[in-house]
């Protein structure tokens, strides 16, 4: 059987380009996989954490800025922790240097654990703070009404982000606005910092919170391309909220499911596991 | 001075890119302004937080947002969106603070604002107006309109004292002049003070400036101030916002830094609610010592 051809390292000042293409074409699970694989080497070779919920998201954030986001539309990440899977994402559009992507969490970086407010392409503004993130995401929404364009605005939040009464704020400022051009994406992994969201300050199931609102609810898994595309359609006079069920530390079995992934860095035999295990299914799968 | 605002932003309508949000604030007064700006001009409801990130994305598209609300409530409860998403980014929003100081007087110190341009300050390119008359509130409009970067304006009720005549808005201002002790005061208090020591000038009374944008890196004294204090070496700061973080300690860090000696300071400045009691803007300007009364005292002793 043939080895997957992904490298984890491409050249230097190339972004992704050396082994994927930087269209906004097809999403396919091969370059998934080699984002992920990026993903872990980069919070490896930090010794850092955050990987669970960078690991809940990825799939999303790329199936977005792959084949949903034109150079006229908008995305704004609310749960700024992900920023990781932001990076990496920016790096499989060839629009970060796989050079910069090794200065992660590094002294002098212009890619810290969270967002930058200046200097990353494509992105706006700097989060990390929650509850920030849909407020600007209404602005931008509304910035497009007044201005007469039909580009769309993507928004990625957490599910346990929705605690944070600002969040609300904004639903109803979008809900009233009817800034149906405003697609929120919830990373329902339901796990935080310090618990379950269930068992913390419960919306659970956030669906039905939201039901109360003038939004058009739409469910995916989060981890189903196929099932994605179709809930992140274009189409609705109202706002749009897709829940997306998710894992926390998706892809990756040691931490899978884990509250502690949300700190804590996976060490060098998890992370080696992990990329043999993608591996091995790759090669299963030929 | 909601009414020189509301006519200088009619003014200003004209302008496509004008979007106006307010948080719920504006009865009364604003509805030429409404009308005017149409489908630009937002009611945000009662979600300063909101307001502000909204204007910030705004901002970011190229278009000119102006925030409005109760100046607690757009400093202290918004103060993190203020911090990352406008100041962070350096996004020209323009929040319009009503009630500076005690102006809300008797609503309670929940509508008082004694320390918003002390904790503004500490942000990154963020500039302060404090118009000290309501006749400066068209010319402040004019340069917070054209800041590259953020701006918050703190509005009170600045009036002229009978029979003086403000000259024309400078972020610092000579208001009088004499060979007493160089007087600065912050916005309307500048009124208080010109009242106080009279509009004759007196050439043993003090020297009086009135100082409009902060913070001092962004609007340094000018030559003619620093010749005064030179000369005079006796300072007097007038405040209605708490000393700590105000403009008394800032200008005399910025004497000391610059090698002025001054060899008396004096710092007149908010004391909160000393008797635990509520009142009119005058009854909490007195027990803090920012009336005329207690400003003349000062300046005799």
């Amino acid at each position: 059987m043939a080895r997957p051809v992904h490298t984890l390292r491409v050249e230097a000042g190339s972004g992704a380009h050396g082994a994927v293409s930087a269209t906004t074409a097809h999403l396919t699970p091969g370059l998934l996989t080699l984002a992920r694989w990026r993903l872990l080497a980069m919070h490896r070779a930090a010794n850092v954490g955050h990987l669970g919920g960078n690991l809940s998201a990825l799939d999303a954030m790329m199936l977005v800025h792959h084949e949903f986001l034109s150079e006229q539309d908008r995305f704004v990440l609310s749960k700024g922790h992900a920023a990781g899977a932001l990076y990496v994402t920016l790096w499989s559009r060839g629009l970060i240097s796989d050079t910069e992507l090794g200065s992660f969490h590094a002294d002098g970086t212009r890619l810290p654990g969270h967002p930058p407010a200046r200097g990353l392409p494509t992105n706006r503004f700097g989060t990390g703070s929650l509850g920030h993130g849909l407020s600007l995401s209404a602005g931008l929404a509304l910035a497009a009404k007044l201005q007469r364009r039909t580009n769309r605005v993507f928004c990625m939040t957490s599910d346990g982000e929705w605690q944070e009464g600002s969040t609300f704020e904004a639903l109803i400022f979008c809900t009233h606005r009817r800034l149906s051009n405003l697609t929120i994406l919830i990373d329902h992994n339901r796990l935080q910092g310090f618990g379950a969201t269930a068992e913390v300050a419960s919306l659970d199931p956030i669906g039905r919170v939201l039901c109360g609102f003038d939004v058009e609810i739409r469910e995916a898994d989060g981890h189903d391309l196929a099932d994605m595309r179709r809930a992140l359609s274009p189409g609705s006079s109202r706002p749009v909220a897709v829940i997306l069920h998710t894992v926390k530390g998706h892809g990756v079995p040691a931490i899978e499911g884990r509250m502690d992934s949300h700190y804590l860095p996976l060490t060098e035999e998890q992370h080696r596991e992990a990329v043999l295990g993608d591996a091995f299914a790759a090669e299963m799968a030929q | 001075m909601r009414r020189e605002l509301c006519a200088a932003l009619v003014a200003r309508a004209a302008r496509p890119d004008l979007v106006f949000l307010t948080g719920d604030l504006g009865f009364g007064a604003l509805e030429p302004l409404r009308d005017a700006l149409g489908e630009r001009f937002l009611n945000a409801g009662i979600a300063e937080q909101n307001m502000i990130g909204v204007a910030a994305a705004l901002a970011s598209e190229g278009l000119e947002p102006w925030t409005y609300t109760i100046a607690p409530f757009c400093y202290a409860r918004a103060f993190e969106q203020i911090r990352n998403d406008v100041c962070f980014h350096r996004l020209p929003v323009r929040m319009l603070a009503n009630g500076g100081g005690y102006a809300y007087g008797v609503m309670g110190p929940t509508h008082h604002a004694l320390e918003d341009y002390g904790v503004l300050s500490t942000l990154p390119g963020l500039h302060i107006f404090v118009p000290a008359f309501d006749a400066d509130v068209a010319a402040v409009v004019d340069a917070a309109g054209t800041q590259a970067g953020p701006a918050y304006i703190r509005l009170g009720r600045g009036e002229v004292p009978e029979g003086c005549v403000a000259p024309a808005y400078a972020p610092w201002r000579r208001l009088r002049e004499g060979n007493g002790p160089v007087v600065v005061a912050v916005g309307p208090m500048a009124g208080v003070v010109w009242s106080a020591v009279g509009s004759r000038e007196d050439l043993d009374g003090p020297e009086l400036w009135a100082v409009s944008e902060l913070p001092l890196c962004a609007s340094p004294p000018p030559q003619a101030f620093v010749a005064a204090l030179t000369a005079r070496r006796r300072l007097c700061v007038v405040e209605e916002h708490v000393a700590q973080g105000g403009l008394g300690q800032s200008l005399a860090a910025w004497c000391l830094e610059g090698g002025l000696a001054v060899a008396e300071f004096r710092h007149l400045a908010a004391a909160g609610y000393p008797s635990g009691t509520y009142g009119s803007q005058a009854f909490h300007r007195r027990e803090s010592g920012l009336d005329p009364a207690a400003i003349r005292a000062t300046l005799a002793a």
